[in-house]
């Protein structure tokens, strides 16, 4: 038990790699062997992520250096810098973590029979485990090269499983805009981890923010690192792919690829606070920070008002969402220098964007299986084109109002607990900010119903009287969002105390991070 | 001014690869040629890395029978050897999605074979 919990961190990207290639050996066996194979290693990681969080709870940060003598080595016989590739694993990375690796088990449960009538599904299960590998080597390493190497894994199994059902001539098209982008933020991140990488000879995060100089190269690497990292996330002026790729992949892909955005906007908030932390010119990069939110925020909620496609509705919803989390973080950056201001309303900003996106992690992946759900029965994604379905999917019809309400912020659900912690807190830094912020909201709720009316409510139609309810994995999948939801809703005190607080401590506090890595010597 | 510029040749040549290939990114509707623009990019930043590797007068790091003197340290040129694997990993995907594109819309102006909007 104590070697599991030791080799954690590596064992949690290592599991879904074999596991990834080891699918299509069992699949020869046949479909029932594969699926209980999937769904019993992501259901382990979970686990293995369970016990790493209490561990990191209890004993701070955690640190595996890979080939070393003993995981804890990072700096072997009292070396300067450490040359191996170290994970390093604190607060705000297994806050991530928990995330992923739930709605990674939520997803492939759903896959189970959501894709179910596609061809060469155990090439799907391979790309979907690499998918979540790649993402949890993001939000585990401590190596700016291997976050690099980590991101493109993601991306090219992410735009694989876009286009994965190569029938549809629209999904071909998403998967093809995905992977340009995704390629050339890839290439931007690379050309900053080399600048950094000329002026400190090192790439271990922790490193390098003890020596960080913030010279004129420095300034150049953190802007390729926000322009990559932005577009990977979707913010707004750079959002133009985000509706397109997201809406035409199968729903259950569409859910994982929103933590995928999420994991990047972690690495964002990672070079800003931890990297660069001691450093940079905090109140322009958080008022930056700030201005990218408020108008992804805005531009995202207009444009979901009138489309009339499910899919491509959730998507400019989830970009505006997103807008909430970049305003409460960018707040508190912007008064990291300031503690006064931080500790009357920095710290709950961020608290309450940090809160915000595990929120959003549970109730826009359960709003994009909804759509799923409705599109597995009815072959459309055009809401004009439904009508009544309530009257036969009672299920779906309960989860999704629960993701509505949720994502609506209406007062008893937790998204309304995160959204009133932002509210509140970016008051007292700019009124115009939570103003805009509450717009949004109502015009979200306003949209929902919209959504909900046309897609449930209304008499039978003719062509949809044979509906019947989507299959018990579709309905287990998005039930264990909607179980998180709910849990996060009755006991909003205690998930801030023992996942948010320790995440936004582990931004806030760039020293422990480096200490992780380098001993004492600050 | 001038002694410096055959020292920082490559990064000049690194500089006019990136800066070639945004204007193809931008400017070029072919997909194809849109995949060129993407290969060159990731070239101009391969041979920044591997030029930032370079050490005048260093020795390669291979132990035997290694000649007197600094050897350098070899982390460039493995970074820019994953870079371009994984380049051709995304070069190939980028190319059958060509090719499934030109099956569906019978186009590879990015114009024409367009059908998400809004």
């Amino acid at each position: 038990m104590d070697k599991l919990l030791t080799h954690s961190p590596i064992l949690i990207i290592a599991i879904p790699l074999l596991v990834a290639f080891l699918t299509p050996l069992i699949g020869r066996a046949g479909g029932k062997a594969r699926n209980t194979l999937v769904i019993a290693s992501l259901a382990f990681v979970e686990f293995l992520v369970i016990i790493l969080a209490r561990d990191i709870h209890l004993n701070g940060i955690h640190i595996y250096t890979l080939g070393a003598i003993a995981p804890d080595l990072a700096l072997p016989g009292g070396a300067m810098m450490p040359i191996r590739i170290i994970l390093e694993v604190d607060g705000m990375s297994i806050f991530m973590g928990i995330i992923w690796a739930t709605v990674a088990l939520a997803a492939a449960t759903f896959s189970l029979s959501h894709m179910a009538r596609e061809t060469g599904q155990t090439r799907f299960y391979t790309l979907l485990l690499l998918m979540v590998a790649g993402c949890f080597g993001m939000i585990f390493t401590g190596d700016l090269f291997n976050l690099f190497v980590f991101l493109e894994i993601a991306s090219i199994s992410g735009a694989a499983l876009i286009a994965f059902r190569t029938r549809f001539a629209d999904a071909v098209e998403g998967g093809f805009k995905y992977i340009v982008i995704s390629a050339v933020a890839g290439l931007m991140f690379l050309f900053g981890v080399g600048l950094l990488y000329a002026q400190y000879n090192s790439l271990n995060i922790g490193f390098l923010a003890s020596v960080m100089q913030y010279s004129m190269l420095d300034k150049i690497a953190l802007t390729l690192f926000l322009m990559s990292l932005t577009i990977k996330t979707g913010m707004v002026p750079l959002h133009m792919w985000y509706p397109d790729s997201y809406t035409v992949a199968p729903a259950n892909v569409t859910a994982m690829l929103v933590i995928t955005s999420h994991a990047c906007m972690y690495a964002v908030f990672r070079i800003c606070f931890t990297l660069y932390g001691g450093v940079l010119d905090a109140s322009v990069v958080g008022w930056i920070i700030v201005i990218i939110g408020l108008l992804t925020m805005f531009v995202g909620v207009t444009m979901a008002v009138f489309q009339t496609d499910v899919m491509r509705f959730m998507s400019y919803h989830a970009i505006s969402q997103m807008g909430y989390m970049w305003m409460g973080v960018g707040v508190g950056l912007a008064v990291l220098g300031n503690p006064g201001a931080l500790a009357a309303y920095g710290r709950d900003a961020i608290n309450g964007g940090i809160f915000h996106i595990l929120n959003h992690a549970m109730y826009k992946p359960l709003l994009f299986m909804t759509a799923g759900a409705l599109f597995h029965r009815t072959a459309t994604r055009d809401l004009n084109k439904m009508g009544g379905l309530g009257h036969n999917m009672k299920f779906t019809l309960i989860l999704y109002i629960i993701g509505a309400l949720s994502i609506a912020g209406i007062p008893p659900l937790n998204g309304f607990a995160s959204k009133f912690l932002i509210y509140e807190s970016v008051y007292q830094f700019n009124p115009v900010l939570a103003v805009v912020a509450m717009l949004v909201s109502i015009i979200t709720l306003a949209s929902f119903t919209k959504a909900f009316q046309s897609a449930f409510t209304g008499p039978q139609l003719p062509e949809y009287k044979n509906v019947k309810e989507v299959p018990k994995p579709m309905l287990i999948g998005m039930g264990i969002l909607a179980a998180a939801i709910i849990f996060t809703s009755i006991f909003p005190g205690l998930v801030v105390e023992h996942i948010v607080n320790p995440a936004t401590d582990a931004l806030i506090n760039q020293s422990a991070y480096v200490n992780g890595i380098m001993g004492g010597t600050p | 001014m001038m002694e410096y510029i055959p020292l920082n040749f490559p990064f000049l040549a690194a500089a006019l690869l990136v800066g070639i290939s945004f204007y193809i990114l931008i400017f070029k509707r072919n997909l194809i040629k849109l995949i060129m623009g993407i290969a060159i990019l990731a070239s101009g930043v391969n041979l920044f890395l591997v030029a930032l590797g370079y050490r005048a007068g260093g020795n390669a790091p291979i132990y035997t029978d290694v000649p007197e003197g600094p050897m350098v340290l070899p982390v460039p040129q493995a970074l820019t050897l994953t870079s371009i694997v994984i380049n051709v990993a995304v070069l190939a995907l980028m190319l059958t999605m060509v090719i499934l594109i030109y099956r569906h819309t019978g186009d590879i102006d990015s114009k024409k074979s367009r059908i998400l909007k809004g």
